[in-house]
């Protein structure tokens, strides 16, 4: 069993004991201890289930690498799923579940997928359940849903905080193990600014466990020594607990620092993310020791024997008292020495090679280790937990020459250099038979902004492995015993996350596929939340082997961020909840709030789509404020329509260029309305335009166009008429503007008092400055209701005040604010378009009867060339119609107007579509606006839309203008 | 009329560093290049000189900060803006130029105290730790454009009125006690 | 995620803090064009590997236009420059010819 040792751990605080629980039951650990070295010390080997078989799993590695050893963490608001016990450490009081099996992790009835495991090859999905077609929607996908799957998804939000910084540093060190110690201080001492990441919590590396001294001082001297020197110094960060993840363009890295993972629920934010850039980016990421291939070698007890080591030096951890190590190379050693130094026992070190004379080999047998070269494990014996193993040749095909008893297994098959951040944006990799991996190649590195290498790689990520005792050649050993069986084969894991076997791999080579890619996806190889960190290499070892060639030749897959998996939670960071996006509202939206206005999106705008009453639906309320407004007075929050001064000796014929219509030529104090293109001729935006003086207009957009349009001036000005002398300031939040519509809209103002409004004074489509109830405006006397109108502008500090003068004062003339629904429904009374609903970025203003808008004297205007196309004259276009249903019913959003016979693909023909179409209370039926193939020459004809239920409603074609044609009410 | 409402009428929190938003306050946006009295039309407003790019000339409660090549943000008490309107009118008269008050259209906070850096390096890509006292810094406060500048132990941050919410929200988000960096 | 100088302000910008403007120098053809012209206009885009001339703006910054010379593949960014010019000036192709040797801008011929 496994146990905790009585003295020892150099992370552990054997005074600080802390209790947490596994499956309900309640364990103790110390202070500094993992979850892993915690469930090993109380003998918990089996800590879940495999993915595919359900075969019984335990710890295998002692860092991010681990593939098995998943669990579900806390509860409630704080479960988290997926995470590795290897890299979360204890706290008292940490719950912990198993994952991936039904009903218990003891007796999972999907172990019966291990009798049927032959049914279960590779490729298993893309080749059963195809046909028939149904079935797997309703049959096979719930059943391989219900066993498949990782972890459990959390039902309740979130109850902890993330957030993200900004950093910025000249040199940015990923690890701080030896090599990356080194580089922070060399880059110090060069007087750059450095940050230092760190993952775990502490310092140093593999050395504590590895080495005996570093620089001819003991390990733990040298290391302090640079942690205080580094710590000192004003141009050094250093941050534990925090993953370089990703490396991006231009010296852009992303890290995740676990905050407060380990002190839940103390306020501070459980992640935080940080985005760095770095003038360049040293990647000190060590190396993972890659497990070897025999069968096996999944069962609970068989582990790394660098997390064997680091579980005996580090956590005082056991693994169980007699340890066989197999290897192919001398860094096993250093466990064997270890486990035999903390007064375990080590039967024998099974050994691949036929020769094993190094120092480290040498040591183990002068400690009386039993080490036995060319031989390697035919079986390990035991099921949920290792109790011996059969041992053979290398050479041979597994013929068993002894059985050892023992409770765990330590392999390495070598290590493998941490690429991945080099690799992340382009850094080529080569391979290095001497010790049987790919390193970076440091003629090929990522490219920074200026064309330098973005990325250098230190220490034994880049190859060098003098720490672990394995930078000498080592026979590549991929198979062990190197003629085994399929018997054996088939229980040979590659990958223990997505259950991927040797015998996999090459049943997939058999099928024919040789690209590494391909294979990886057809067999799931590497594609686990561990992205095939101990896999990989293995994998495409036996594919090379199946196919015949080289490693390099086939190559492997691409690395992408992040290294290891992110919390959603980090990404998002601070956009969250009531700042997830910015919501932008007007100086009236608390009073809109207090009379419960029902708000909808325009735009990043929040706006009052209806101000409904007691009992009221919405739509009774837009039926209510269009009735009040027609025959009393509303009230519009008209604040978000864009505002833009436009200024200049030269602004009158910028804006003949903008617009489709001639603005040079409006009057001072006068309105016009118009229209704005793209270069491709279809409309963008419109508005009415006030010229406020000589060389001064004001520009009004629409609410969702406002920075669009601005940008979309100063681009002309900036990048085509920079000479043209013009200044733009977009003013649209300067001012909150407030309608005030309906026959009594005269009235109100004079109330309000200040200015005269007169018709005389104040005819239709004028504006005049002035100060209503002492507040200064600027009235515009526009209407987009046909109503008797006035659009009011305040400065958005008195807009609140204002809006409540209005109400007030209006109350005794009905006055009833109203919002962006009844607004709709009334400009489509009078026809009038609404940019966004009548357009859609393929509509050309004479589509829409907007000829009268557009200026035929004008010699260029943006839009002009691309509306001259042959094709934007056919008469066949869709043009803008007016709609009435036979039925008075209200034809539904985004009906078409079928045609006889069906298209190519068998669907039946249209002729049109409606695009605006609502109840009208003022005339009790439902009206609607929509374009037809060939449009207002079709008036008096009967088409049919379809209808959602299937059906087809009968509409007659008619002008637009429902309401009012002759524009008496607003010119009163 | 009433008295001018800033957005947020003065919201505060106190955090590991502090934030208020302050206001109103009067503010122009000067658009103008290369013109003979330019200088003496600030001057004139603000009492500073021309900045430099991406500098702010701080003079009391007025200062001038520089936005663009072309544009400068006049900053003033907010009863001032009529009057220094009339001013650039004037000095700038015949001269290709726009004044226009936006001080309406802005919402102004303070973040103050030892680490209020820290606040700000959670939500804007800027390097703190080499803006220098009276730049001017036009960046996005997360995903909003904002312009601020180190004054008076602290920093002045300057965004959209309609956004103050949402600003006031990311810095109480990032001031959280036990949030230091 | 570029870093870009805006040359207007000098801010080493974010590309978070820019928004893009796609290709640079196009000629605008207007009313009298023929449809070749206003095609090549409208919708020939050159989408090199290799150097390129993009318009950006300082959009969370000073707001101006400004143009890139950079590599789509590589990303080298190899100068930034006003967008108030209608070709790539001297000293920007001087920039990427002394890291491309013998690339010279459309229409010239290579000696």
């Amino acid at each position: 069993m496994s146990t905790r040792l009585a003295k020892g751990g150099r992370l552990i605080n054997r005074a600080a004991p802390v209790e947490f629980s596994f499956n309900g039951k309640r364990f103790r650990g110390y202070e500094g201890d993992t979850l892993a070295a915690g469930l090993l010390a109380n003998d918990q080997m089996l800590v879940g289930r495999s993915f595919k078989y359900h075969r019984p799993r335990g710890i295998v590695a002692s860092g991010p690498e681990e593939p098995n050893a998943l669990v579900n963490l806390g509860s409630g608001a704080r479960l988290e799923p997926n995470q590795r016990t290897t890299t979360t450490e204890l706290f008292d009081g940490l719950e912990s579940t198993s994952q991936n099996h039904w009903p218990s992790l003891e007796f999972d009835i999907g172990v019966v997928n291990n009798t049927a495991a032959r049914f279960l090859p590779a490729g298993f999905y893309y080749k059963t359940f195809i046909h028939p077609r149904p079935f797997w929607k309703h049959v096979f996908e719930p059943i391989i849903r219900r066993s498949a799957g990782l972890g459990k998804a959390p039902t309740t939000g979130d109850a902890d905080r993330y957030e993200q910084v900004y950093a910025f540093c000249d040199v940015l060190v990923v690890g701080a193990g030896v090599a990356g110690l080194l580089a922070a201080k060399a880059a110090a001492d060069a007087g750059s600014r450095v940050i230092l990441l760190e993952q775990t919590p502490t310092l140093g590396g593999r050395a504590p466990v590895d080495d005996t001294e570093i620089q001819g001082q003991p390990v733990d001297a040298w290391l302090t020594a640079i942690e205080a020197d580094l710590a000192a110094r004003d141009n050094v960060t250093i941050r534990t607990r925090t993953c370089g993840f990703g490396v991006y363009d231009h010296g852009y890295v992303l890290a995740d620092e676990r905050v407060a993972d380990h002190t839940p629920g103390d306020g501070r934010p459980k992640h935080r993310l940080w985005r760095i850039r770095a003038g360049k980016i040293v990647t000190a990421t060590g190396a993972i020791e890659r497990p070897l291939s025999f069968a096996g070698n999944d069962i609970p007890g068989v582990m790394l024997a660098s997390a064997v080591r680091d579980y005996v030096t580090n956590y005082a951890v056991s693994p169980g008292d007699r340890t066989v190590i197999v290897t192919n190379n001398d860094s096993a050693y250093h466990t064997a020495l270890a486990l035999k130094s903390a007064g375990l026992d080590v039967p024998a070190i099974l050994d691949a090679r036929e020769v094993a004379d190094g120092a480290l080999p040498e040591a183990a047998r002068a400690a009386g280790i039993r080490v036995l070269t060319g031989k390697a494990i035919a079986k390990v014996k035991g099921s949920k937990r290792v109790n011996g193993v059969a041992i053979c040749a290398q050479a041979g095909e597994g013929a068993v020459q002894e059985e050892i008893a023992c409770e765990a297994v330590a392999m390495s098959g070598g290590w493998s250099p941490v690429v991945h951040l080099w690799s992340h944006c382009g850094g080529k990799l080569t391979w290095d038979e001497g010790i049987s991996a790919f390193i970076p190649d440091p003629s090929r590195p990522p490219l920074n902004h200026d064309g330098s290498a973005m990325v250098e790689v230190v220490g034994a990520a880049a190859g060098d492995l003098s720490l672990t005792g394995s930078s000498v050649a080592i026979p590549p050993v991929w198979v062990m015993p190197q003629g085994a069986p399929i018997q054996l084969r088939s229980k040979m894991w590659l990958d223990y996350q997505n259950d991927v076997k040797v015998s996999d791999v090459q049943l997939a080579a058999r099928e024919g596929y040789q690209s590494v890619e391909h294979t990886k996806r057809y067999t799931t190889l590497g594609m686990a939340t561990d992205q095939g960190k101990l896999s990989n290499i293995n994998g495409l070892a036996v594919l090379a082997d199946a196919l015949g060639q080289e490693i390099p030749q086939v190559g492997t897959t691409t690395f992408r961020p992040p290294y290891t998996p992110v919390t959603i939670g980090a990404l998002a960071g601070e956009s969250r909840g009531e700042i997830f996006q910015p919501l932008r509202r007007t100086p009236m939206h608390e009073a809109h709030e207090k009379a419960g206005a029902y708000f909808e999106p325009v735009g990043l705008w929040r706006r009052p789509y209806c101000f409904p009453r007691a009992g009221e639906t919405h739509e009774q309320a837009v039926h209510r404020e269009v009735l009040n407004t027609r025959t009393n007075l509303g009230l519009l929050d008209a604040s978000t329509l864009g505002k833009i001064i436009v200024k200049g000796p030269d602004a009158g014929r910028f804006l003949d260029m903008l617009y489709t219509g001639v603005m040079s030529t409006l009057p001072v104090g006068k309105c016009r309305y118009g229209l704005m293109c793209n270069e491709q001729g279809f409309l963008s935006d419109d508005g009415v335009v006030a010229r406020i003086d000589e060389d001064t207009w004001l520009c009004h957009t629409t609410s969702g166009g406002a920075d669009r349009i601005h940008a979309w001036m100063e681009d002309w000005l900036q990048c085509e008429w920079w000479d043209w002398k013009v200044y733009t300031a977009n003013v649209t939040e300067q001012y909150a503007q407030v309608a005030v519509v309906g026959p009594n809209a005269r009235k109100l103002l004079q109330v309000l008092g200040g200015m005269d409004v007169s018709k005389e004074t104040l005819p239709f489509m004028q504006w005049a400055d002035g100060t209503l109830a002492g507040f200064p405006v600027r009235v515009y006397r526009i209407s987009f209701s046909g109503e008797l109108s006035y659009e009011i502008a305040v400065p958005s500090s008195h807009g609140a005040a204002f809006w409540a003068a209005c109400v007030d004062a209006g109350r005794a003339l009905g006055a009833m604010p109203y919002g962006t629904e009844c607004l709709h429904v009334m400009r489509a009374e009078k026809g009038f378009i609404m940019i966004g609903d009548e357009t859609d970025g393929t509509v050309i203003p004479q589509d829409l009867g907007l000829d009268w808008a557009i200026s035929k004297k004008k010699a260029d205007f943006l839009g002009k060339r691309g509306q001259e196309r042959v094709y934007l004259a056919s008469p066949d276009r869709w043009k803008l119609v007016g709609f009435e249903t036979l039925d008075g019913s209200v034809i539904p959003d985004g009906a078409y107007i079928i045609a006889d016979g069906t298209n190519a693909n068998g669907q039946r023909n249209v002729q049109g579509r409606v695009t605006s179409t609502y109840y009208s209370p003022t005339l009790k039926r439902g009206i609607a606006m929509g374009l037809l193939k060939q449009g207002p020459a079709r008036n008096g004809e009967v088409v049919e839309f379809n209808t959602v239920a299937g059906g087809t409603v009968k509409a007659r074609v008619r002008d637009m203008v429902f309401y009012d044609k002759d524009g008496e009410k607003q010119n009163v | 009329m009433s008295d001018p409402v800033s957005a947020l009428n003065g919201a505060s929190f106190q955090g590991f560093a502090s934030i208020r938003e302050i206001g109103p306050i009067g503010m122009i946006t000067l658009r103008a290049k290369g013109l003979k009295s330019l200088d003496k039309a600030i001057k004139s407003v603000t009492g500073t000189k021309t900045p430099a790019q991406r500098r702010i000339e701080v003079n009391g409660d007025r200062a001038c900060g520089w936005m663009s090549p072309d544009e400068y943000l006049l900053i003033l008490p907010y009863a001032g803006v009529a009057d220094a309107l009339a001013k650039l009118a004037k000095s700038l008269s015949g001269e290709h130029h726009l004044a226009v008050d936006v001080s309406d259209a802005r919402a102004v906070f303070r973040i103050e105290g030892d680490k209020a850096a820290d606040v700000l390096r959670k939500l804007f890509p800027v390097d703190f730790e080499v803006l220098e006292p009276g730049e001017m810094r036009r960046s996005r406060a997360a995903q909003v454009p904002a312009a601020l500048w180190k004054q008076d132990q602290g920093f002045t941050l300057v965004c959209f009125r309609s956004v103050a919410t949402y600003v006031m929200g990311l810095l109480t988000h990032s001031a959280q006690p036990g949030s230091e960096i | 995620m570029l870093i870009l100088e805006c040359p207007y302000c000098g801010v080493k910008a974010d590309e978070t803090e820019l928004s893009p403007g796609y290709e640079a120098h196009l000629k605008r053809f207007g009313p009298g064009a023929s449809p070749e012209e206003f095609e090549a206009y409208m919708f020939a885009r050159k989408n090199p590997k290799g150097v390129h001339f993009e318009r950006w703006r300082h959009s969370y910054g000073c707001g101006k236009w400004f143009l890139a010379a950079r590599c789509t593949a590589t990303l080298e960014v190899f100068g930034t420059y006003s967008s108030q010019v209608s070709e790539p000036p001297a000293d920007i192709i001087a920039k990427i010819q002394a890291r491309r040797p013998g690339w010279q801008p459309d229409g010239k011929v290579t000696k």
